[in-house]
């Protein structure tokens, strides 16, 4: 038949099924060359708003029954192909982005739960989520238990009729704890919920949760995705296969009030809980990605899998050591040999397991801030996933809002160094640190050192 | 390769959508927020004759509906299909009978005989898959939502 959407040279080049590699799909998944201009590289659509053909083109992209850019807060070409490419990397349907990791978050959130619902979550988590779901989520009169992620019985314990969710993260920041997503992720199918994962610190290169039963993926894109610390910004994904008409759900599988009835679950199946994230969450939350952003994490992407091995490779080389010094003690990296997650690191993370960890830095809070002011390679500043080295003291910064049992549940304490090892020279991070330890080791003979 | 991966084949799938032009969806629903009636409109408007068979409406999208395959008097390429499993092996004869091109089962339409019913008559059959969310996939703008459309090409052709 033809299309005038259709060239005649398309079925001419019918398209092989092919499990096409994790480093091809890095640099090919979501875009294929411009049929406008044949321009290689993504293009930068840089607009607000989509002209219509007609008006019941328009009318077939508000409702839902054509694929149909509107508007950017809700889709834009750019930010597609970042969506994408990183469902496809982590082996889920498809993919929302979001303005920022916390966003990405909260949509994930806002579009399976209503007041009076509850979520079950890690106690191991960034500080920045410690504060969304303790505050927001109370704001919204969702209760939240929050459970030791080692134990599967804690999980199963605090699941009440009004569970919608579990959440946790790959590697717990930053304390280092590996969740064991297959065992979750049973515990919560047995419960009809989903598990939810935040991947940043191990991105789809080194752990993919989708594969051991998660049934939604988050990323903090600001992270590893993008690796060169420009942009902020988040996208969730999703499996695509949790039974979301399993009764638990009304908010997706009833009609919705927020879509002229629409019931999404049932009309788009695999893509329901997907196509309410966008045209609903994504709308009325107003949280868009940028599309320049979505390029920058684009360029990011395509190089994913070469830096993270890089990453991988010098964080084992710092945590080994910092584990040999006298002034370092509880490395918490949990790719060193004798760390007790040793066991979870071999199954779900076994080409490394990230590159973020702390570890207590003799002489506590003084001790702490004496080694960072010893340093000039390490970067001082509140990210991670930079291919710079970064370093911060968390009790003073990110995690500052947390009260002292908190900062305990999160693995902080007040000489607690939170290290983003970079892809430099892994000499030259080490010789840095040994100034910082120089600097620590000058403050402790003066007397100076443990005032905490 | 399973019993069902058999009837999902990517190839089969593009000589499919590429061949047809005249499909007939059988259990097509005349209420807009149903999946059938999502997917006649999506293929209207790209161009497909979408021929209804539904003895339950008389008029869907603008085309007459007929009470079943049989009572369709012009060729049929597809016979797309919105029904309950066990109606494949009925639904499959009658594909059949009228020398469709193809059997397309939607998501959750699975039915091993009724499968080898259309497969033995020389009816090529495609199951548990969406006819919208294929042509969106390879002729379409799926990509525009972020969803996966597990294509990997450097080709120049189709739409952005």
């Amino acid at each position: 038949m033809t299309d005038e959407h259709d060239p005649p040279d398309q079925r001419d080049r019918p398209e092989q099924a092919r499990d096409f590699g994790f480093d091809t799909r890095q640099l090919h998944a979501g875009q294929r060359p411009d049929p406008n201009t044949g321009a290689r590289a993504v293009p930068i659509f840089q607009t607000t708003s989509y002209v219509f053909e007609d008006p019941e083109s328009a009318a077939a992209y508000f409702n839902l029954q054509e694929y149909g850019n509107t508007y950017s807060r809700i889709m834009n070409p750019t930010v597609a192909v970042f969506e994408e490419r990183v469902a496809n990397l982590e082996g889920g349907c498809g993919a929302v982005a979001f303005a920022s990791g916390i966003a990405a978050q909260a949509g994930a959130l806002f579009t399976l739960l209503e007041p009076d619902d509850h979520v079950v979550s890690s106690s191991a988590l960034y500080g920045g989520t410690v504060n969304q779901f303790k505050h927001m989520l109370r704001k919204m009169s969702i209760g939240l238990t929050w459970v030791d992620p080692d134990d599967p019985d804690a999980w199963r314990k605090a699941v009440r009729p009004n569970t919608k969710a579990f959440f946790g993260e790959t590697i717990g920041n930053p304390a280092g704890n590996v969740l064991d997503i297959e065992t979750l992720a049973s515990v919560a199918h047995d419960h009809d919920l989903p598990l939810i994962v935040d991947n940043t610190f191990a991105t789809p290169y080194l752990c993919r949760p989708i594969e051991w039963g998660a049934d939604i993926v988050i990323h903090s894109a600001t992270k590893f995705i993008g690796g060169h610390g420009t942009s902020i910004g988040g996208v969730v994904v999703e499996a695509g296969t949790f039974n979301w008409s399993n009764g638990r759900f009304p908010v997706v599988a009833d009609p919705s009030s927020a879509y002229h009835g629409l019931q999404f679950h049932e009309t788009f199946g695999t893509y329901g809980y997907l196509m309410k994230l966008r045209a609903e969450t994504l709308r009325d939350l107003g949280a868009a990605l940028a599309p320049f952003n979505a390029f920058l994490f684009l360029q990011g992407l395509e190089t994913l899998s070469l830096r993270m091995q890089r990453h991988v490779d010098n964080a084992h080389a710092v945590a080994a050591f910092l584990e040999s010094h006298e002034l370092a003690s509880n490395v918490a990296y949990p790719g060193l040999p004798n760390s007790a997650y040793r066991p979870l690191v071999e199954k779900y993370l076994p080409l490394g397991a990230g590159a973020v960890f702390s570890f207590d830095c003799a002489g506590g809070r003084t001790g702490g801030q004496e080694l960072i002011r010893g340093l000039t390679l390490w970067s001082h500043l509140a990210n991670v996933g930079d291919a710079k080295s970064l370093i911060i003291h968390p009790a003073s910064t990110t995690h500052r809002q947390l009260n002292d049992a908190e900062l305990e549940a999160a693995g902080v304490r007040p000489g607690t160094i939170r290290l983003s090892v970079g892809t430099e020279s892994v000499g030259d991070l080490i010789w840095d640190l040994e100034q910082g330890f120089a600097r620590v080791r000058q403050n402790a003979e003066h007397g100076l050192a443990g005032a905490t | 390769m399973t019993w069902l991966e058999r009837y999902q084949d990517p190839l089969t799938i593009q000589r499919v959508l590429h061949g047809a032009s005249t499909i007939a969806i059988v259990g097509l629903s005349s209420n807009e927020l149903r999946a059938s009636h999502f997917v006649g409109f999506y293929l209207q408007r790209h161009g497909y004759r979408v021929i209804p068979v539904n003895p339950r409406e008389s008029d869907v999208l603008g085309a007459t509906s007929y009470p079943s395959l049989t009572d369709v008097d012009v060729p049929v390429d597809i016979v797309n299909v919105f029904r309950a499993p066990d109606a494949l092996p009925g639904i499959a004869r009658e594909a059949v009978a009228i020398h469709a091109d193809a059997m397309w089962c939607q998501f959750g339409v699975i039915n091993e005989e009724g499968a080898r019913i259309a497969e033995d008559g020389g009816v090529t059959v495609i199951m548990d898959r969406c006819l919208k969310v294929e042509h969106a996939r390879y002729m379409g703008r799926m990509h525009w939502f972020g969803f996966n459309t597990q294509r990997i090409t450097s080709v120049r052709t189709g739409v952005q």
